[in-house]
Formats: structure tokens, sequence, C-alpha cells
């Protein structure tokens, strides 16, 4: 069989991620390690997972409603509301998903025709491209840069809208360079958008962590944008669920129902023992939040030092759980020196050209890791500099 | 409670001017509060948890002794867990509620040898009643740290 002319064109043309080769080469090493992973270290605190327990020993495992249960549904805009002051209707302005991967879909399919454009501001998370790309959308990179610590500006933002506009990604706090967005920050953007017919999807998966004062502001509460914004979050990142699979849309309801109706064909409903699991995150694990987050301010806060003490300069990120470190002074592509501290110092970071053409020039660093392995791999980061003279 | 008890609690091996970076004191702020915990007797040491079993030829054999005695008529339980953990074989000693009064820690070469400090030293005590020897033949976790650690499972492919 000829497969390449029976695959779908556009499937067959994303390129494959940057970044397997050295996930690979990693994979074979013995005493790798790794600030690579994007996940937390931490487990999901034990009152959540002993209710999914307690679930399934009920035998509470059949489908759920196509939007979630409704319990949840109802937590989530309680949640919403208590959080970030916004206030969704829980019958119809919520779709409970598997992961916020499938609500970032779910959105772009929703939202997309094809030969739309779709504007996704990168160094980004990197999914936007190829999910757009399969939608039929055109995507337009916007570059946002470390002397505007990798904000999206007003100015950027303009300079890219065109008539065929109809979604802009706005992916903060955002991995891989820990940039926020603040409030006057969305204030600029949303002056741009209103009055326009431009969607927004906030991705807010890292909406918990971030640092240095303010909670995260939520772009759907600044005034005339709920009404354009379809917010994405999750419980992998804040609760440390990762592997249970579960995010949620929040949006105007006319764009909800379709992306329920999506989802519905696609998927039926998100797993339930995680639905029952993120109920009891939401009603009782506010504390975890706090002592999760805690605890990686203090490593971010230990490694920006790192790395500047190594010499490298180093932006420094109030969000998410990476540092976005630039190695342009070493003269080397970001490829090349992951590779090279891969092979000599069995050290594992990240490219930052995985994140976007624009992302060359850095490396993403995470940071969900204990401090003595945060210590030990600078020590080797710093051996590796000194042994490249540089 | 004060996050450089805690920080240093987690990993002892943190230097003063990385605290500093992780609380956003000073380096002579952290010194001082050190120094102060020190004086105090709040922090009483620095340790390090060593597995002993991934070390070929281990010679380290560690048992729980459980000890009822006769509280003294002055001195109560004070001067003989004094008199206790006055031995260089005893690493810990602790005042227990329920069926015995001293938990002691006690590590030697052998089973033997430890046998022998139990017989020869601790059990003669003038107040020493009973002792109930065991000994610890696996450690799966000590100090909150867990000794057969399962590596990192996360997956590295995920961005």
């Amino acid at each position: 069989m000829d497969y390449d002319s029976l695959l779908n064109r556009t499937a067959l043309e994303i390129p494959p991620s940057g970044i397997r080769r050295f996930f690979d080469i990693a994979a074979e090493m013995e005493d790798v390690i790794s600030l690579s992973v994007g996940e937390p270290d931490f487990l999901t605190p034990w009152h959540v997972r002993d209710v999914a327990i307690e679930s399934l020993q009920k035998g509470r495992t059949g489908y759920s409603p196509n939007r979630g249960f409704t319990a949840l549904c109802r937590e989530i805009c309680n949640y919403y509301s208590r959080r970030f002051s916004l206030n969704y209707d829980y019958k119809t302005d919520v779709v409970v998903t598997v992961g916020g991967s499938e609500a970032i879909d779910l959105a772009v399919r929703t939202l997309v025709n094809p030969g739309d454009e779709v504007l996704v501001p990168q160094p980004s998370f990197v999914c936007y491209d190829p999910i757009a790309r399969l939608a039929g959308a055109k995507v337009i990179p916007i570059v946002t840069r470390r002397e505007d610590e990798f904000r999206l500006t007003a100015e950027t933002l303009r300079s890219c809208i065109t008539d065929r506009t109809k979604l802009l990604i706005l992916p903060f706090p955002n991995n891989p360079t820990g940039a926020v967005m603040r409030r006057e920050h969305l204030e600029e953007i949303a002056k741009v958008l209103r009055g326009t017919n431009i969607m927004v999807l906030a991705d807010e998966i890292y909406s918990e962590l971030t640092y240095n004062g303010e909670p995260h502001v939520s772009i759907a509460a600044i005034d005339g944008m709920k009404e354009r914004t379809v917010v994405v979050n999750g419980f992998s990142k804040s609760y440390a669920m990762t592997g249970w699979r579960l995010g949620y849309a929040l949006g105007p309801a006319p764009v909800i129902s379709i992306m329920t109706k999506v989802h519905q064909y696609a998927i039926m409903c998100a797993p339930t023992t995680s639905q029952h699991a993120a109920i009891e995150a939401l009603r009782n694990g506010d504390e975890d939040i706090v002592k999760m987050r805690d605890e990686y301010d203090m490593r971010r806060r230990l490694i920006v030092r790192g790395f500047r003490e190594l010499g490298l300069d180093c932006f420094e990120p109030e969000g998410a759980f990476y540092i976005f470190p630039s190695i342009q002074s070493t003269g080397m592509t970001s490829e090349e020196f992951c590779g090279r501290l891969l092979m000599k110092k069995h050290v594992a970071v990240v490219p930052g050209s995985a994140f976007g053409a624009c992302g060359e020039g850095y490396i993403r660093v995470s940071y969900a890791y204990s401090t003595a392995h945060i210590n030990e791999a600078l020590r080797r980061i710093g051996q590796f500099l000194k042994e490249e003279n540089i | 409670m004060d996050s450089i008890l805690q920080i240093l609690n987690d990993n002892p091996r943190l230097s003063n001017a990385e605290i500093a970076a992780m609380t956003g004191m000073t380096e002579d702020e952290v010194g001082e509060r050190i120094s102060y915990y020190e004086k105090e007797g709040i922090i009483c040491g620095y340790k390090t948890v060593i597995n002993w079993d991934k070390l070929e030829q281990t010679d380290k054999v560690t048992a729980i002794i459980e000890l009822k005695v006769t509280p003294r008529k002055d001195t109560g339980f004070e001067a003989i867990a004094e008199e206790v953990m006055g031995f260089d074989e005893v690493e810990s000693v602790s005042l227990m509620s329920g069926g015995y009064d001293f938990s002691v820690c006690v590590t030697g070469r052998t089973f033997q040898e430890i046998a022998l400090f139990v017989a020869k030293r601790l059990a003669p005590l003038d107040s020493v009643t009973s002792t109930t020897t065991t000994f610890i033949l696996k450690k799966y976790k000590e100090d909150g740290i867990v000794l057969s650690s399962q590596g990192d499972e996360r997956g590295a492919d995920v961005l």
C-alpha cells in the first residue's frame, strides 16, 4: 500500500516534534539529570485520589452527561467566580473535556473555517499550530520578545490582524517562557480586540501558578471580553492531576453548545472517575494549590539565581514552572547546546526552538524538581560551560 | 513555621545565599536566623540519610529495643534516659506511651554485638526491668526520604 497517498495531507505534513530525538537519547542514558519535564513532581493530593477510589468501589463507572457531571460544572463555575471574579452559567457555559488539550482542539474546530487565520504568540506550547492546521486554518505566528518580557503587545497584535483573522490564542501564564500578562497588559490587548469579530482562546492551564504578587487575571474578566473569549483550563497543573486527563472550557453559550456537540460525537464524555476526583479537588483543594505554588516559587527563585550565577541571561519568569534562559552568549544554537549538554553532562533540557522559530537562542528549563536535583543539574551545567570555555 | 526550617529540613546542603534567594531575604538575615536556631537548640544538627544497604560491605545492624524501667524516686525517667543515651551504640532514645517506657535504637556491626550490648550494658542497669530486642531487616523510608526510590516516572516526551 502506498500509505503516503492515502494519508490525510495536513496530518502528513505536520512536522514531528523536533525534540523527540533528544528524549530518545536521554531515555537510553543511565544517569540523566532531567529538567525537561512539563508536569508537576507532586502527587495528586490524597483526598482527591481517595474520592476517585471510593467512586470506583461504589461502582460509579458509567458515562456522565456529555458536558460533564452537573455537580462538576457547578463547581467549575463556582471556582471561576471565587478565584477570577468571572460568572458563568453552569447549565450552558461550560464543557468538561479530556484535558485542556481537548478543550483547545474543540474550540479551534468549533470556531475556525478553512482559510481563517489563527494568531499564535510564540514561543508557546506545541499543540496550537498543528491543531489549527488540522482545522484548515492558516497559522500566523506572533513573535513575543525578551525585551517585552515575552508578553504579547498590542502593537504586534495589531500588525498581525487581517480581514481573515478569526482567533487569537492567548497562552498565559506561558509555557515555555514563564511570562504572564497582568491586568494592564490585558487591557491593552482588549482595546485592540473590542469591536472586532476576533475570538480569543485563553489557555489558562497555569493560572494557579503565578508569582510576585497579583493572582492571575483572565482576559475574559476585562470589559467587553467575556463575550469573545473561550477560556480553557484544567486540573493537570494546579492539582498535579496530569494523568487524569481532565480539563474544561468556559465561554459564551452559543460557542460552548457547538463545542459540546463536537465533543459528544468525538469523545462522548470525559472520564468519570476523573470527574469525581475533580469535584473533590475544587471543593477542598485550595490549600493544596497554595502549598504547591509556594514550593514552586522557592525553586523558581533558586534556579533563576543559579542560571544568573552561571552567567546566562535569564528573564525572571512570573508564571508556570519553567525558566527560559538565553544561551545566545554561548554561540551555539539551542539544539546544539541541548545536544552537547546531554551528551557531555547527561543533563536534559529542551531547546527553545521546539516552541516556535523565535525560541531559538533559548532553552526551556523546568523546575518541577527537588532543590537537590536542581542544584545537581546546575553544577553539571556549570562544568559544561567551563569545559566549553564560555 | 519559618520557611528556613522547612527548607533546611528538606535539603540541609543549600547555602545561605541559595536560601536567601529562595525566601527573598538577605544572606545576612538567613545567617542570623540559622545561628539563632542553632543557639536555641531548635536546629540540633545536620544529618545525611544514607542507605547503608546499598554499600556492598556494610557491617551495620540496627535494632529497636523496647525498654521497661522503674522510674526513680527523684529524677523519674530523665536520669535513666540520660544514662541510656550516653552509650555510643545508641542512636536515639524516646519516651513512649503504651506498653513499655523507652524505645531505644541501637546500631552495631553484627547481630551478636547488639545482643551483647543489650545483655551486658543495657539490661543490667539498675532501673531496667525488661528488654525486648527487634532487629531491623530492611529500611524503606527514613526521615521522610524513600530509600529505594523508584526513579522519576514522568514522561519526558510530554511538553
